[in-house]
């Protein structure tokens, strides 16, 4: 029934205002709740399915993103905290999309250079710089964010094409575990570049790292809102990710179809008949490396702003799998897919498995008894929240054996599986 | 520099180098057998290796509870313990290889891949979730025993314990054990002809899924028998464990070659000692400045160089390339 109303422009557009709204009152009306919030992230996914003109789609969309949720996130910042992880996995998945799922080539150290755009603006943008160079020069102005923001995107894009270079000749499964090295590669030396010269201090981590200032300051006073720091900075750093994202969203649509997308998804189909078709494979792979590596590098830069406190635990192999769940989970190659995938993953992380250790705990202390056994018996250590990997996990091997194109497929990768499992086994 | 230091560790850092490498050439016969037969990385080998090794512990731990562990013999407990722990990593490792690698075998390469890595992810919190509903903890001991302890001096900085000869004998025999099963036996030769040409071996009668399982079985049981050994030696597991020394034992694979028995056995070996000399030395040698944190770098630093200088490994053939 809900795909008929779907179908047809008029009720799927009242349906879909009238879930927006619903949905949007619950959240702002019921503290936490999950269920609420979840349900107001899947009235955004019926708007992408409701067929309506595309004018009338945007809008919306701007609508539930760029109003209702901020309004809904300044009553309760919990939300707003939710949303903007779930934007930065986003811009990380879309970043990742591009490398495995258009050019198909398996990183697994992708957080390598989430951490290189993170350690960039960390350093710099807090005094941690002075003990590099000396001095008290650090950290620089607040306002060089923004500058550091596209320096973020250089140096994580150099150091996608530094470690491109000897390693894309390799293929398939060798990539993929020289990729992981080097993740944990940056990882230990993020760890123990406290010494002979402290760059990082190390596991202790960096901080203070500053904010980008607010700049439109001036103009919240002239229109009478007190511009409260506490307030105002959760807002600013969610419009921050969606513009990031946004951009993310861009420049995969516009590559996608380009020249070199089609290039690397040549390559990825069938490297050796791309190159008889004159596919410069080493230039497009460094490409699709640099690319995905700068998007990581920019979000990385946000990051870094937004914890205020960065240290190497928040870069380990898991958070590249945990990305690499999301692109699988929504279809490689597949822009839906990926910001539905990391949408999924990370309220799943973040909210139902955190929601599920409250509710145990709750038990526990309430001691409870089934059948003659007190719930006050449960484990201590059984915490569902720390079993992101079990989720990672059967993300990855259920979808591999029983959709490996994803839950929104792409339209190419769609069709090339199909006939990959129609061909007879080699 | 302190020459007389640098040369007095010596013999300890090899032996501790040697023991090393043991472990790793155990591990990398499971990702070489496997890569030789279906040329696919088995990413979940290094949970098959943890698996064991809590295998062991909980044998261990409840021999101790129920105040056995001191009766019987401790050679006999480990021997027993060893089996046991190999029978159970094998089991799971064909178990594994049935339920998420069949299915997709003949899809893209990067499926079955992708696949491996997400039941590593699931092993390791699987383990963590049966280990925090049985003992409340997943950060487990391996019990001491005291025969096992006693330590030989031989020089004023070299003392031997009984465990690392136990792991040493108990390595060598395996490899020699497998070495001969692969090339001495009727079911080595099968194993061999499927790695070698598949659809070829199916012709000549060879059950080529059953001779996959198989390889599946006693790479998993090395893998175990590690693990029960790592436990022994380094006496500290968690369910995380397996992932540092299962990319080294990886690395080691390649090192010596994918695919190849004895080169998996060598690249253990020749890993295990550079990183035993790496650890050590390189302190001492920058002055403090690049301490043995560095040494899991120098490990994936001969990954890299191995692989863009010598793909083929020490003693291996040419990889072929499939897309």
């Amino acid at each position: 029934m809900i795909t008929s109303l779907l179908s047809r422009p008029v009720p799927a557009t009242i349906l879909v205002i009238a879930l927006l709204g619903i949905t949007a009152y619950a959240v702002s009306h019921f503290p936490r709740s999950i269920v609420a919030f979840m349900l107001f992230q899947a009235s955004i996914l019926l708007l992408y399915f409701a067929s309506m003109p595309a004018w009338l789609k945007g809008l919306l969309t701007a609508g539930a993103l760029g109003v209702l949720m901020p309004v809904v996130g300044s009553i309760n910042g919990y939300y707003l905290e939710i949303a903007i992880q779930v934007g930065i996995f986003v811009a990380l998945a879309l970043g990742l999309n591009i490398v495995v799922g258009l050019a198909g080539l398996l990183d697994l150290g992708y957080v390598a250079f989430f951490a290189v755009g993170a350690y960039t603006w960390a350093i710099f943008g807090s005094p941690q710089a002075n003990q590099i160079f000396g001095g008290s020069a650090f950290p620089v102005p607040p306002a060089w964010f923004f500058v550091f923001l596209l320096l973020g995107v250089g140096v994580a894009a150099s150091a996608g094409i530094l470690l491109g270079l000897p390693v894309l000749r390799l293929h398939g499964d060798y990539l993929a575990i020289v990729t992981l090295g080097f993740g944990e590669v940056i990882r230990v030396l993020a760890n123990n570049l406290d010494k002979p010269i402290n760059f990082t201090n190390g596991p202790k981590g960096i901080t203070p790292i500053s904010r980008p200032p607010i700049f439109f300051d001036p103009a919240l006073r002239a229109l009478g809102i007190d511009p409260n720091p506490n307030v105002v900075y959760p807002l600013y750093l969610y419009f921050l990710v969606l513009l990031i994202v946004g951009v993310t969203i861009l420049v995969n649509r516009r590559v996608e179809d380009s020249h070199v997308g089609r290039a690397w998804e040549a390559i990825r189909e069938d490297q050796t008949a791309a190159q008889a078709m004159g596919v410069p494979l080493v230039r497009m792979k460094l490409m699709a490396f640099a690319c995905g590596a700068s998007f990581a590098g920019a979000v990385g830069v946000l990051f870094s702003a937004k914890q205020v406190f960065i240290n190497p635990e928040s870069f380990t192999f898991m958070e590249s799998i945990g990305v690499l769940a999301m692109v699988i989970l929504g279809g490689m190659g597949s822009i839906p897919g990926a910001i539905l995938g990391a949408t999924v993953v990370t309220v799943l992380n973040l909210q139902v498995l955190k929601g599920l250790s409250l509710w145990l705990n709750e038990l526990r202390n309430a001691g409870v008894t089934i059948f003659g056994w007190s719930l006050a018996n449960l484990p201590t250590q059984l915490e569902p929240a720390k079993y992101e990997r079990m989720v990672f996990g059967l993300i990855l091997v259920l979808m591999m054996i029983f959709r490996p194109q994803g839950i929104l497929p792409a339209q190419r990768r769609h069709r090339e599986l199909r006939d990959a499992a129609a061909r007879p086994e080699n | 520099m302190d020459f007389p230091l640098l040369i007095g560790i010596f013999p300890q850092v090899l032996l501790d180098g040697l023991i090393l490498g043991f472990m790793y050439a155990l591990i990398a016969l499971g990702y070489t057998m496997v890569y030789g037969v279906l040329e696919f990385i088995n990413f979940a080998h290094s949970e098959i290796f943890v698996v064991g090794a809590f295998v062991g512990v909980e044998i261990l731990l409840t021999l101790q509870a129920a105040g056995l562990l001191e009766i019987f013999s401790p050679f006999l407990v480990l021997l027993v313990v060893l089996l046991l722990g190999m029978l159970a990593s094998g089991l799971l490792a064909v178990t594994v290889e049935r339920v998420a690698y069949r299915p997709l075998r003949g899809a893209p390469r990067l499926i079955p891949l992708i696949s491996a890595i997400g039941v590593s992810f699931f092993l390791q919190d699987a383990v963590r979730l049966v280990e925090s509903i049985w003992r409340n903890a997943f950060n487990l001991v391996y019990p001491t025993m005291d025969t096992l302890n006693i330590r030989y001096s031989f020089t004023e900085t070299l003392d031997v314990s009984v465990k690392s000869l136990v792991v040493i004998v108990a390595s060598l025999l395996m490899l020699w054990g497998l070495h001969a099963l692969v090339n001495r036996t009727k079911i080595g030769k099968a194993i061999r002809a499927v790695a070698e040409d598949q659809a070829t071996a199916s012709l000549m009668g060879i059950n080529v899924n059953r001779m996959i399982s198989l390889t599946f079985l006693i790479g998993g049981a090395m893998g175990g028998a590690a693990g029960v050994l790592f436990g022994v030696q380094y006496s500290l597991i968690n369910p995380y464990t397996g992932f540092i020394p299962g990319l080294k034992a990886f690395t080691a694979a390649v090192l010596g070659g994918i695919g190849n028995i004895p080169g998996a056995m060598l690249g253990g070996l020749v890993l295990g000692l550079l990183e035993a000399f790496a650890a050590s030395y390189l302190s001492l040698l920058t002055g403090g400045a690049f301490g043995a944190e560095y040494k899991d770098i120098f490990a994936f630093s001969i990954l890299i160089l191995i692989l863009i200088f010598r793909p083929k490994g020490l003693l291996g053939e040419v990889v072929r390339e499939r897309a």
